[in-house]
C-alpha cells in the first residue's frame, strides 16, 4: 500500500490543532481541574478553599448515603444493561424472521432512540403520571401503590423502565443488523443439522453474534452508568427527597445544588477510574475479539 | 439411501413469481442426478424444496417412499452442501462435522470415530482443530463434504459445490465427489449451470429451462439426441451447430445452400438442422461448401468457425489435420442430422 506523507511537519501540526484543543479544554483541562479541587475543601461562598489532603476521598468511603447510592448505581445499572439487552435482542430475533431488509420497522423502532433523554423522561413521567398513567394504572392493578418521586421503589422501577425503554432501539438496531449479517445458508445448513430452533440460535446463531453483543454490553453499562441523567433527573422532579439516584446525579447534587466542590469532585474522580476501567476492558475484549470470515 | 419422488410439484414465491411448473420425476435408490440449467432456471429452488429449506406450494415429494412435504429439514433424512460451504465459523473442522451427529443425540465416543474415519477420507485430519477462516476454499471444501457423509444420510443435496474453486481444483473435486457418491451409493441430486459437470458427473441429466423440465436422460441421450432447440444449444462446448432448412418428403435444403440432403425423419416444410461440430469431416469432395472464417486452436482437436450458405457453423476437427483459411468442403454424417420445429423448438 502506498503511504500518502506531509512534507511539512507543520501542516499535519495545524490541521490536528483544532481538535487536539477542543479535547484539552472539553476534557483534560476539567478532568485535571477535578482532581486538583478534590484535595481541596471549598468555602462554600467561593471565597476560598483549604488544603484537606484525602479527607474527601475518606469522608466518602465512610459515608453511609454514599454507599447506599453506590450500590443502586450497580442494581439500576445491571437491571438496565440487562433488560435492554434481553428485549432488544428478542425483538430483533422476532424483527429478522419478518423483514429480511425491509427498512421501515427500523426506523419506526429507530425513533425512539431519536427521543432526547430529559424528553424520554418526561414522556417517563407522563406515563407513570398518579391519576392518569397507564403504567400507573398498570401496577395499582397488581394492587401496589405507585407513588412517582413519593416511594423510593416506585421511581427506581419507573427509572429503570424509562432507561430500559429508552436503550432498546440502539441494541436492536446493533442485533438485527449482526443477525442479518450471518449468511443465510449457515442457518440453513444448522436447519439440517439441528431439529431444535432453541439449540440453532444458541449454538450458531448467538456465537455468530457474540462480537455484537460484548460491544453493546460496554456500550450499554456506560449508558447506565452516565447517559441516564435525563431520565433520573426529570423522574424525581428536581426532588431528591427519599428518592433513588445513581452516582452521577450525586456528583451533580452535591457539587451544584449543595456547594460541596470538593467532595463532588472526589465523587467524580472516583466515576473517571470506573471509566479507564471500563476503557481497558473494553480495548481487551476488542483486541481478543474473534474475527470469524 | 433412498429413492426420491416428485409428483406434480409447483412452486410460487410468495411475491407472486411462479419458480417452478408442475414438475414431475422419479431418482432411483443410488442414482446420481444431475440439475442442469441456465442462471434463474429454477434449479436451487427444485433442490431447496427437497430439502425442506422451501416450501412446497403444490405437489407431494417422497423420499424413500415416505411423504415428507412437511416434514423438518432435519427429519428429512438428508445432507446438504452449499455453494458458500455454510460452515459454521466458531466451530473447528471437528466439530463443524460432528455438529449434526450431537444433535441426533450420538455419544461423544461413537461421534469421535465417525468424524476421524471422514476427515481420513477427505485428507482433512491434520486440519480437525482449525477454524474454517484458516482453510483455503478447497479444504473449505472437503468439510463441506465431510459434514455431509459424516451423516450418512439417505439423499445428498448438492447446490453449485464446485463453482467457488478454480478450475484445477473443480476437476479433482469433481471427480472426487462422483467417486465418493459410487463408493457411499447414497442418492444424490446436484445443482450446476456446468455442463460439463453434468455431462461428467450425472447418472442422469434433468435440464430446466425456466421453470420447466426440457428433458431427462442419459448424459449420452442429452447430448446426441436433445429434445429440444434449448437443450442442443445449452449442453455441449461449443454447442450443436443450429441452422435454417427446408425439408421436402425426406430430403432437407439447407438455406442458402441448394445441395439436398437425407433427412432423418420425412416431414414437409422449414425446420431447424441440428449436427454435433464433431460430426462433420472436412472433404475437399466433400457436398457442402464451408467458409472457414476463424480457426481456434485447443490443442487435442481445432475449431473453424465460419458459415454455411451464409449461416453461421462450426466444425471440430482433429488436432492431424490440416485447416486452413478459406473455402473448402465438408460432409455431414447423415445419422448424426437432428430436425427441430422451428416453431416449438421440440425435436422432429
Ligand atoms: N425468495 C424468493 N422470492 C421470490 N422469487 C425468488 C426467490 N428465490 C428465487 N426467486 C426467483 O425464482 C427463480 C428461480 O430461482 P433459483 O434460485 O431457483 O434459480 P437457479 O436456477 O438456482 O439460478 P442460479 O443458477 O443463478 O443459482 C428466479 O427467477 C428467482 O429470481
Ligand atoms: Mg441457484
Amino acid at each position: 500500500m502506498k503511504r500518502a506523507g506531509f512534507d511539512n511537519i507543520w501542516l499535519p501540526v495545524a490541521l490536528l490543532l483544532p481538535q487536539l484543543m477542543i479535547i484539552a479544554i472539553f476534557f483534560y483541562w476539567p478532568a485535571a481541574w477535578a482532581l486538583q479541587s478534590s484535595f481541596f475543601l471549598q468555602d462554600p461562598f467561593g471565597f476560598g478553599s483549604t488544603f484537606v489532603g484525602a479527607d474527601n476521598y475518606t469522608s466518602l468511603l465512610g459515608n453511609n448515603q454514599y454507599k447506599r447510592i453506590a450500590w443502586f448505581t450497580i442494581v439500576f445499572s445491571v437491571l438496565v444493561t440487562f433488560f435492554s439487552l434481553a428485549i432488544a435482542l428478542l425483538l430483533a430475533v422476532k424483527a429478522d424472521k419478518v423483514i429480511r431488509g425491509a427498512k421501515t420497522y427500523r426506523t419506526l423502532l429507530m425513533w425512539v432512540y431519536a427521543i432526547a433523554p430529559p424528553v424520554a423522561g418526561f414522556l417517563g413521567i407522563l406515563f407513570f403520571d398518579q391519576s392518569t398513567g397507564p403504567m400507573t394504572k398498570f401496577f395499582q392493578s397488581f394492587g401496589w401503590d405507585f407513588k412517582l418521586g413519593v416511594d423510593y421503589n416506585a421511581t427506581a422501577t419507573a427509572m429503570v423502565i424509562a432507561a430500559v425503554w429508552k436503550q432498546i432501539p440502539v441494541n436492536f438496531i446493533f442485533f438485527l443488523s449482526g443477525l442479518q449479517s450471518i449468511p443465510r445458508s449457515v442457518r440453513e445448513a444448522a436447519m439440517i443439522d439441528n431439529r431444535s430452533a432453541t439449540g440453532r440460535f444458541w449454538q450458531v446463531t448467538f456465537p455468530l453474534l457474540a462480537p455484537t453483543a460484548f460491544f453493546l454490553l460496554i456500550i450499554n453499562i456506560t449508558y447506565a452508568l452516565f447517559d441516564t441523567f435525563g431520565i433520573i433527573d426529570a423522574l424525581m422532579k428536581g426532588e431528591p427527597g427519599n428518592n433513588p439516584m445513581t452516582l452521577v446525579y450525586k456528583v451533580y447534587l452535591d457539587g451544584f445544588r449543595g456547594n460541596d466542590l470538593g467532595g463532588s469532585s472526589a465523587q467524580s474522580v472516583v466515576l473517571m477510574v470506573l471509566v479507564l476501567v471500563l476503557t481497558v476492558f473494553q480495548f481487551r475484549l476488542v483486541e481478543r475479539r474473534i474475527h470469524y470470515t | 439411501m433412498a429413492q426420491v419422488n416428485l409428483e406434480g410439484i409447483i412452486k410460487v414465491y410468495p411475491n407472486g413469481h411462479q419458480a417452478v411448473e408442475t414438475t414431475n420425476f422419479n431418482i432411483q435408490d443410488g442414482e446420481f442426478v444431475v440439475l442442469v440449467g441456465p442462471s434463474g432456471c429454477g434449479k436451487s429452488t427444485l433442490l431447496r424444496m427437497i430439502a425442506g429449506l422451501e416450501d412446497i406450494t403444490e405437489g407431494t415429494l417422497k423420499i424413500g417412499n415416505r411423504v415428507v412435504n412437511d416434514v423438518d429439514p432435519a427429519d428429512r433424512d438428508i445432507a446438504m452442501v452449499f455453494q458458500n460451504y455454510a460452515l459454521y465459523p466458531h466451530m473447528t473442522v471437528r466439530k463443524n462435522i460432528g455438529y449434526g451427529l450431537k444433535n441426533r443425540g450420538m455419544p461423544a465416543a461413537e461421534i469421535d470415530a465417525k468424524v476421524q474415519d471422514a476427515a481420513k477420507m477427505l485428507n482433512l485430519t491434520e486440519y480437525l482443530d482449525r477454524k474454517p477462516a484458516q482453510l483455503s476454499g478447497g479444504q473449505r471444501q472437503r468439510v463441506a463434504m465431510g459434514r455431509a457423509v459424516v451423516r450418512d444420510p439417505a439423499l445428498f443435496l448438492f447446490d453449485e459445490p464446485l463453482s467457488n474453486l478454480d478450475a484445477k481444483l473443480r476437476n479433482q473435486m469433481r471427480i472426487e465427489i462422483k467417486a465418493l457418491q459410487r463408493r457411499l451409493g447414497t442418492t444424490a441430486v446436484y445443482v450446476t449451470h456446468d455442463q460439463v459437470e453434468a455431462m461428467t458427473m450425472a447418472d442422469r441429466i434433468i435440464v430446466l429451462s425456466e421453470g420447466r423440465i426440457e428433458q431427462i436422460g442419459t448424459p449420452s441421450e442429452i447430448y446426441h439426441n436433445p429434445a429440444s432447440i434449448f437443450v442442443a444449444s445449452f449442453m455441449g462446448a461449443p454447442p450443436m451447430n443450429l441452422i435454417e432448412a427446408q425439408a421436402d418428403q425426406g430430403q432437407v435444403r439447407i438455406n442458402g445452400y441448394d445441395g439436398l440432403m437425407p433427412a432423418p425423419k420425412s416431414v414437409i416444410g422449414p425446420v431447424t438442422l441440428g449436427i454435433r461440430p464433431e460430426d462433420i469431416e472436412l472433404d475437399s469432395r466433400g457436398s457442402v461448401p464451408f467458409r472457414v472464417d476463424i480457426l481456434e486452436e485447443l490443442g487435442a482437436h481445432r475449431l473453424l468457425h465460419g458459415a454455411v450458405g451464409g449461416q453461421p457453423f462450426t466444425v471440430m476437427v482433429g488436432k492431424d489435420h490440416s485447416a486452413r483459411i478459406g473455402e473448402t468442403h465438408i460432409t455431414l454424417k447423415p445419422d448424426a442430422l437432428r430436425l427441430f420445429d422451428v416453431e416449438t423448438g421440440k425435436v422432429l
